[in-house]
């Protein structure tokens, strides 16, 4: 008889466990078909033809060499900062100041780029990778401080904190470190030796028939890096342990002996930095300058992107992909349609996260655990309850 | 500081305060029932466009704040569903509201006007009339802080007493407040904790819709892209300020108005950069949400969704 129950709850467990596995992918695939089914009305209510309009989309965003290179280069700051997201997310804060995150991050490899022109490459990039990261990481570090002493909402702290760092970054370019006459509001131009190369000048020896016309650069490397770092400081650290901890439970994880208040800050310097590293591909590897305004809403996109990643390094590095695709998919759109801008990126975006949100939405358990308590005479009290 | 000057920045703290009163009341509704509403930017943004642009093809800004309404209180819904039914994360959703209303008007901008960047401007005849009330305006001084406002902004002040009446003198009120602190023991009294929740995610939309209709139709006469600056989100630290108390709310909007008039008239005239000076009303909101969290009583069952047994 205990063979028989043993046999039983294991199998059911094992089936619950590998539900929820599948879930984590299912979940998101079916939150981006609802998301373009709604796109598609959207885009028949303003005029354009759907099919047309999805066949751009993707077709623009997947050709080679342009399509996958310009993909990649637009997915890169979204890694970043939905790394960012997804870190704080696993500590149970929403940090929605990747944005001004990665502007003080942007405008720090500047500054560095700008008033250490002078040393040599090999030290030059380093430090102002440095600046970058450090930069964001105490911007992220602000607000997570003022939860943890106060407990004050990490979401209006953060968002305030992006219109602070915008008018900061705004000041400090316009009066100190902008070219005189420059009638653009960006910095001067950061030294040679602050400069990361493109994919081009890595792939071209490789024997990849990479153009040199196309950004993708060596920021896209340091983001899967930093994936695989994250995913290490996550899953095989002690520090990743605790502020995973902090955001299951912070009750239990205090209970514990886990310190929540410096985790808290912990995860959000580290959320921070993340996206600050926007600024190393941005500056450093594109337009090696400050150039205000540059973001196109990276820090919002990156909530997107991990929420659909399920605040999993690959996950998100998946949906980073295809925020990018939709990005270059957008611009095309933009262009050649007569009603759509590309906005409509946007609208995407949101109904995605709409959709991820709504688990009880599309989440099947109820329905098989019908239908298993049907079938299993001796039920399953507490597994997967 | 000179008496004129003292005037005209108290008459536009008024007018400044308006939208984040609004806004901060429909939080208001929404909180004290148990749901968080981060959305109020995005619907904000969402009724001013809608008034901006009815108004536009009606010709009459009567109409255009009755749809700005309208729509507030149809995005509150999508909000309402996703968290009441569906059990999202409130704070999620919100945020994806928000993002959504970044993306939707200017979509809907470039589709109808051909451009991305906001509707076209209204003539003055087009947008709210001043209303110049009849006693009040014979007041030397105080008529110029007191009367030649919007009628939205008459609205918003007789709002708090009303508000304050329903939550706190009706059974509406009370069944509001009881879903929000104790969902169980409301449930329990027959009271249904859904449609109390719902009604009160509505009636924030409508009055961040018509808090968005005034900014468009009432203080300027377009709509913008993105016009509402984080608004929003003032009007939740001020909700917070005001200990989810309408009167309370009133005090943290007219502070977070005023330091928005000085704001705007420190540009220019004191030796501190604009940048700067333009960034006064956010730190503020940062250091009150520090200063005055740790002894806020924020409704017991706020956020957290609410399953039946």
């Amino acid at each position: 008889m205990t063979n028989y129950r043993r046999y039983l709850y294991g199998a059911h467990g094992k089936t619950i466990e590998m539900k929820k596995n599948i879930r984590e992918i299912v979940l998101p695939l079916i939150a981006i078909i609802a998301a373009f089914i709604a796109g598609g009305i959207i885009v028949f209510a303003v005029g354009d033809n759907p099919f047309e309009v999805y066949d751009l989309l993707i077709s623009s965003a997947v050709s080679w060499p342009d399509g996958i290179g310009y993909t990649l280069f637009y997915a890169t700051p979204l890694i970043f900062t939905g790394l960012a997201v997804a870190v704080a997310f696993k500590c149970g804060l929403l940090n929605i100041g990747a944005e001004g995150q990665l502007t003080v991050g942007a405008f720090a490899a500047a500054w560095a780029g700008i008033t250490l022109a002078g040393l040599p490459a090999w030290l030059l990039v380093p430090t102002a990778c440095l600046a970058a990261i450090l930069a964001g990481a105490l911007w992220g570090a602000v607000p997570g401080m003022l939860k943890a002493r106060f407990g004050s909402h990490e979401v209006i702290n953060t968002i305030m904190m992006n219109f602070i760092a915008a008018g900061v970054v705004a000041y400090l370019t316009q009066y100190h470190y902008k070219l005189p006459g420059d009638a653009i509001l960006q910095t001067a131009p950061i030294g040679e030796g602050a400069h990361i190369p493109r994919l081009h000048s890595l792939l071209v020896p490789l024997g990849i028939n990479f153009p040199e016309r196309l950004p993708l650069n060596v920021g896209f490397i340091l983001a899967l890096l930093a994936c695989a770092v994250i995913y290490l400081l996550l899953w095989k650290t002690r520090w990743g342990y605790e502020i995973r901890a902090v955001g299951s439970n912070s009750s239990a994880a205090e209970y514990g002996g886990i310190n929540v208040p410096r985790r808290v800050v912990l995860a959000m310097a580290i959320s921070g930095a993340l996206a600050g590293m926007v600024g190393i591909n941005e500056v450093l590897g594109h337009r090696f300058r400050y150039y205000d305004g540059f973001s196109a809403g990276y820090g919002f996109t990156g909530i997107a992107v991990a929420l659909l990643g399920r605040n999993h390094p690959i996950g998100v590095l998946l949906a980073g992909i295809l925020f990018g695709a939709l990005t270059r998919g957008g611009l095309f759109v933009d262009i050649f349609t007569d009603n759509v801008s590309k906005d409509l990126v946007a609208v995407l975006q949101g109904i995605i996260i709409l959709f991820v949100a709504c688990e009880a939405l599309f989440d099947p358990t109820p329905y098989i655990r019908r239908f298993m308590s049907g079938r299993n005479p001796v039920g399953a009290p507490g597994r997967g309850q | 500081m000179s008496r004129t000057l003292i005037i005209s920045l108290l008459a536009s703290t008024i007018r400044l305060a308006t939208p984040l009163l609004l806004a901060a009341l429909g939080g208001l509704y929404s909180e004290r029932a148990g749901v968080i509403n981060i959305a109020l930017e995005g619907i904000m943004l969402a009724g001013a466009f809608t008034a901006a642009t009815i108004t536009y093809f009606s010709h009459s800004p009567w109409i255009g704040l009755s749809a700005a309404i309208i729509s507030g209180a149809l995005v509150a819904l999508i909000h309402g569903v996703a968290c009441i039914r569906f059990r999202a994360d409130q704070v999620v959703s919100g945020t994806a509201i928000n993002i959504l209303f970044l993306g939707i008007p200017a979509l809907l901008c470039g589709a109808l006007f051909d451009t991305t960047s906001g509707t076209p401007q209204l003539p003055r005849s087009e947008t709210l009339p001043d209303w110049n009330i009849p006693v009040l305006q014979s007041i030397p001084g105080l008529n110029q802080i007191l009367s030649g406002h919007k009628p939205v902004v008459y609205f918003a002040l007789i709002l708090v007493v009303a508000t304050y009446f329903v939550l706190y003198r009706t059974r509406f009120g009370l069944r509001l407040r009881a879903v929000g602190e104790h969902p169980e023991a409301a449930d329990t009294a027959g009271v249904s904790v859904v449609r109390m929740r719902y009604w009160g995610v509505l009636i924030s939309g409508m009055l961040a819709g018509l808090a968005g209709a005034y900014l468009s139709i009432g203080q300027n006469s377009v709509f913008t892209r993105n016009m509402t600056g984080g608004r929003g989100f003032i009007a939740l630290a001020a909700l917070i300020f005001g200990k989810w108390h309408p009167v309370g709310a009133l005090a943290a909007c007219l502070l977070f108005g005023f330091a928005d008039a000085v704001q705007i008239r420190m540009q220019g005239v004191v030796d501190i950069p604009n940048q700067f000076v333009q960034l006064i009303p956010y730190v503020l909101t940062m250091v009150v949400l520090a200063g005055f969290m740790g002894r806020a009583n924020p409704p017991k069952a706020l956020g957290a969704p609410y399953s039946k047994g």
